[in-house]
């Protein structure tokens, strides 16, 4: 560590910040460690705050330094992730992490075929809007590297996303992480593949080279962390030359999950608007969910940006869910609920799903191998369609997980 | 300073300012006896014939009412923060001379740091009423002369009625007023909705002075203040700013989390068949007291139902409840947007109360129990499910109890509030100040879980198969400390020295702020 005095700086102060802290490191040649901590929660946890401090310094080698800190009731995981920022600023070539442990709770795993209805959108470098994610029952969050942090404090969303990843609890969501554009976004993995994440989204990808390459790169440092927890991906195609590609992409791994189109992107590339009837993406939307389908994943739209608007909301998701798309990207907590409410099935649906799924259970036990619907035989992925209805129809209360019974009395 | 331990098993002091005091009992426990107080009685043949009690300046005025050292002076809080007459007031007082005055507002605001100076100078000598910002934190260190004393609404009423306080001069500021004395608070470029909170005040006070920036012919109409009970009128070029008296609109949360509570509160009411024809129920100011409205709005829509009555402060969100049809009455307390004032001033179902209507422990009933629900806040509530409102985490006096202590009495009171904020925890071991006890707190809604208090079997029994994340209460606290990072720190303070109390409803000493050391 170099020993020439200098001063370093990382977090965020000021009288509108809240939940996130400021810290200055000042290296020092004599002296020892000088604490310097003006917090909003002094008196219940300044002397847990200096402990950690303490522990921090003691764990970064830091001998002789002043410490500043001024917290605005900063969470534990966002001053571990603003103190280690300032020391890597101030010692770049530092490898060591100060790793949290990983929340007990969040132990839980994803599937390839999870329901993604709803994902939420939480910008890397605001912790503050973290912790309560989750309670809105967003099916996924989205912790963003990419367009939401400004390119000063890319390093410092790592860190926070880091952090957040293996300290905070999304009560069941499947965590998910959008690095930045390939092949930068190859610098994020290292900070998100060891640490508990579900789904990686690829923003503005255009080739299938590009997962292929990302691929790699998550293969190996799966080995090297072994981590044994299969981890996905969600390419976002945002240009013509993406949507031309899509299959090719869908299709380039098997750890694709999912297939998103962004809109703002794309239509500045195809040079022109987007309109509220939306027929400049018409073709990009259908190809994207032709290409998914026929990779066998899913095909997720793009968000809606007018968070007033829960009306315009609400039949932007019906559309989508009649293009064939299963889920849609929210900005904001409370689009949740109706983007949930909307991929509902309708009753028409739910009934045709009952007796497909009935006929098929009939079949199951009677060891026959052909399912059939009066005179209709069924194939299997109609089957398979038809019990996520019913999974659908569950888990908005449309029907009750006894169904089967309630309808033969 | 002696202490004693009351029912809760807080600590509070025998004494305050001079004066005798009663610890808590326990709720329902404490009955005074005797006679009310009463004021001096006063002859129509001693005020102007033709009914002028114009007197040329508040100078005059507090001249003519007797002014001295160690009067007690009262102000109601309906101009808010725009109330720029409590500040003249006092430098008025100041510029005669006047030390150790007992100041005795229905609540303070953030204008009023303006009267530090008065504190600091022994001006004021104490306050009873509300300490906020600045002012609270001048108290709670320690500086100010006596012991402040935080009242509610309608503890404020019975102080002044059994004659726990007694008021000298009453300066009550009047957005419209006649010669006379006749007042209101719906008409003039000042208008407030309405003046209650200076009822007890203009009806037991020693003397009376009626402030307007409005002076009307006789009649005034309505007459919210009664002239009959008014001795000097003064009238001045403004009382406050109208634009910080009332707000132009009044707006609801835009925080994704508050905005859960409040539909969870929705569906508790409705849940837990209380949202039922002919129900009531109250709704605070807080953004997510009145989110709660709207979602409770579309289930009564959806649902066909009616309220017979809602309390509120009023809002824009009131009064269109009323004027669609979906409440018979507000029963209105105080107005807080340019709608509520409206509403009051053009509709005789949106109605004027006081304190004396609608929280008095000496009256012969209580609005406050007759109301099906009552959603409020808080600052801090503990497993036991006792509540504060008045004191921060830290120790600092932070707001008044406002209604809140007398919302309590509602058949079914619910607390609607984050369970931390930033690193806070809001729900907790101890509350560092007791304002409500919990026996009398039915309901805690969090954004990360509902705790119903085992008191309430019938409530539990009804709300079993709801989808609404129901958990005890220590559940709601195990999660909120593992996010804050442990159980927080008591504050550190002084255990010698009181800086203010809290009064339950009935006069009696719920609990003791204590000098914060730094």
């Amino acid at each position: 560590m170099s020993q020439k005095p200098i001063k370093v700086s990382a977090g965020k102060r000021g009288d509108k910040v809240r939940s996130d802290c400021f810290v200055e490191i000042e290296q020092k040649t004599t002296g020892g460690i000088k604490i310097n901590l003006i917090s909003k929660v002094n008196s219940m946890y300044g002397e847990s705050i200096r402990a950690f401090l303490e522990e921090m310094c003691a764990f970064f080698d830091l001998k002789n330094a002043e410490i500043s800190v001024e917290d605005s009731g900063a969470l534990p995981f966002v001053m571990a992730a603003r103190f280690e920022l300032a020391v890597k600023r101030l010692c770049p070539e530092l490898t060591k992490e100060f790793l949290l442990p990983i929340n007990k709770k969040n132990s839980y795993k994803t599937t390839k075929e999870r329901l993604r209805r709803s994902r939420l959108y939480l910008p890397g470098n605001e912790p503050k809007f973290f912790m309560n994610a989750g309670l809105h029952e967003p099916d996924a969050i989205i912790l963003d590297l990419e367009d939401s942090v400004a390119p000063s404090e890319k390093d410092a969303a790592q860190l926070v996303v880091r952090n957040a990843l293996r300290a905070v609890d999304f009560y069941g969501a499947e965590r998910m992480v959008r690095i930045n554009q390939l092949p930068k976004g190859k610098e994020d993995l290292k900070y998100i593949i060891p640490h508990n994440v579900h789904v990686i989204l690829v923003p503005k990808c255009e080739e299938a080279v590009q997962i292929i390459e990302l691929e790699d790169e998550v293969m190996r440092l799966k080995k090297e962390y072994n981590i044994k927890d299969d981890i996905y991906y969600m390419p976002i195609i945002e240009s013509a030359k993406g949507v031309i590609n899509a299959y090719n992409i869908a299709s380039a791994s098997e750890n694709n999950c999912a297939l998103a189109i962004g809109l703002e992107d794309y239509t500045a590339d195809i040079g022109t608007q987007r309109t509220d009837e939306g027929k400049e993406s018409y073709f990009a939307r259908t190809m994207l969910v032709n290409a998914a389908k026929a990779a066998q994943i899913q095909a997720i739209d793009t968000v809606f940006s007018d968070v007033n608007d829960m009306e315009g909301l609400r039949k932007s998701v019906l559309e989508a869910k009649a293009l064939g798309f299963e889920g849609k990207g929210c900005i904001h907590p409370r689009q949740i609920k109706i983007i949930n409410e909307s991929f509902a099935p309708t009753s028409e649906e739910i009934e045709k799903a009952k007796k497909i799924v009935k006929a098929f259970e009939e079949a199951e036990k009677n060891g026959i191998g052909v399912v059939a619907l009066g005179s209709k035989m069924i194939d299997a992925p109609v089957v398979k369609r038809a019990q996520r209805t019913i999974h659908l129809a569950q888990i908005n209360k449309l029907i009750k997980e006894n169904w089967r019974e309630t309808e033969e009395k | 300073m002696k202490l004693t331990e009351n029912a809760l098993g807080r600590f509070v002091p025998v004494e305050i300012n001079g004066e005798a005091q009663i610890p808590f009992q326990g709720v329902n426990q404490y009955r005074p006896n005797g006679c009310k107080a009463k004021p001096p009685i006063r002859s129509c043949i001693d005020y102007p014939e033709e009914g002028n009690k114009v007197v040329k300046s508040l100078k005059d005025a507090l001249k003519k009412a007797g002014l001295r050292d160690g009067m007690t002076i009262s102000t109601h809080h309906h101009l808010r923060n725009g109330d720029d007459l409590t500040n003249i007031l006092f430098d008025t007082i100041k510029s005669m001379g006047v030390k150790d005055i007992r100041w005795f507002p229905s609540a303070s605001f953030p204008i009023h740091q303006h009267l530090l100076q008065y504190l600091e100078d022994g001006t004021i000598h104490h306050i009873e009423g509300s300490m906020n910002g600045p002012l609270g934190k001048f108290t709670t260190e320690g500086k100010m002369k006596g012991i402040g004393v935080l009242r509610s609404h309608g503890g404020r009423y019975q102080a002044v009625q059994d004659g726990e306080v007694h008021i000298d001069i009453a300066v009550i500021a009047a957005p419209t007023a006649d010669p006379f004395g006749n007042a209101n608070g719906v008409n003039g470029k000042s208008a407030c909705g309405l003046i209650g909170f200076a009822l007890a005040d203009s009806e037991y006070a020693d003397r009376v002075i009626v402030v307007t920036d409005n002076l009307v012919p006789f009649p005034c109409v309505p007459w919210q203040i009664q002239g009959n009970n008014v001795d000097y009128v003064v009238q001045v070029d403004s009382l406050g700013d109208a634009t910080k008296i009332v707000s132009g609109t009044t707006e609801i949360t835009k925080s994704p989390d508050r905005l859960l509570i409040a539909e969870y509160v929705a569906q508790f009411i409705e849940e837990a068949g209380i949202m039922k024809d002919g129900f009531s129920f109250q709704a605070g100011s807080g953004g997510t007291n009145l989110a709660f409205v709207l979602y409770l709005k579309e289930r009564m829509k959806a649902k066909g139902v009616k309220a017979r009555f809602v309390r509120g402060g009023s809002t824009k969100y009131l009064v269109e409840l009323l004027e669609e049809g979906l409440t018979d009455y507000i029963l209105d307390g105080q107005t807080f947007d340019l709608e509520g004032v409206r509403s009051m001033r053009e509709n005789p179902n949106h109605v004027n109360t006081s304190p004396f209507t609608s929280y008095n422990f000496h009256g012969k009933g209580n609005f406050a129990s007759i109301i099906d629900a009552a959603v409020l806040g808080a600052t801090e509530v503990d497993i036991n499910f006792n509540a504060n409102v008045v004191t921060h985490s830290d120790g600092y006096l932070l707001h008044g109890i406002g209604g809140w202590q007398n919302c309590l009495y509602s058949k079914c009171t619910i607390l609607a509030i984050p369970s931390f904020r930033d690193r806070i925890p809001v729900i907790m071991d101890e509350v560092t100040t007791i304002c409500g006890p919990g026996e009398l707190i039915d309901v805690i809604i969090t954004e990360r879980g509902i705790a119903i208090n085992p008191k309430r079997k019938d409530l539990l029994k009804a709300l079993k198969e709801s989808s609404l994340p129901i958990k005890p209460i220590k559940q709601i606290r195990d999660e909120v400390y593992e996010i804050c990072g442990g159980k927080p720190a008591k504050p550190v303070v002084n255990k010698d020295k009181v800086v203010a109390v809290v009064k339950w409803v009935d006069g009696t000493v719920l609990d003791s702020v204590f000098q914060v050391v730094k």
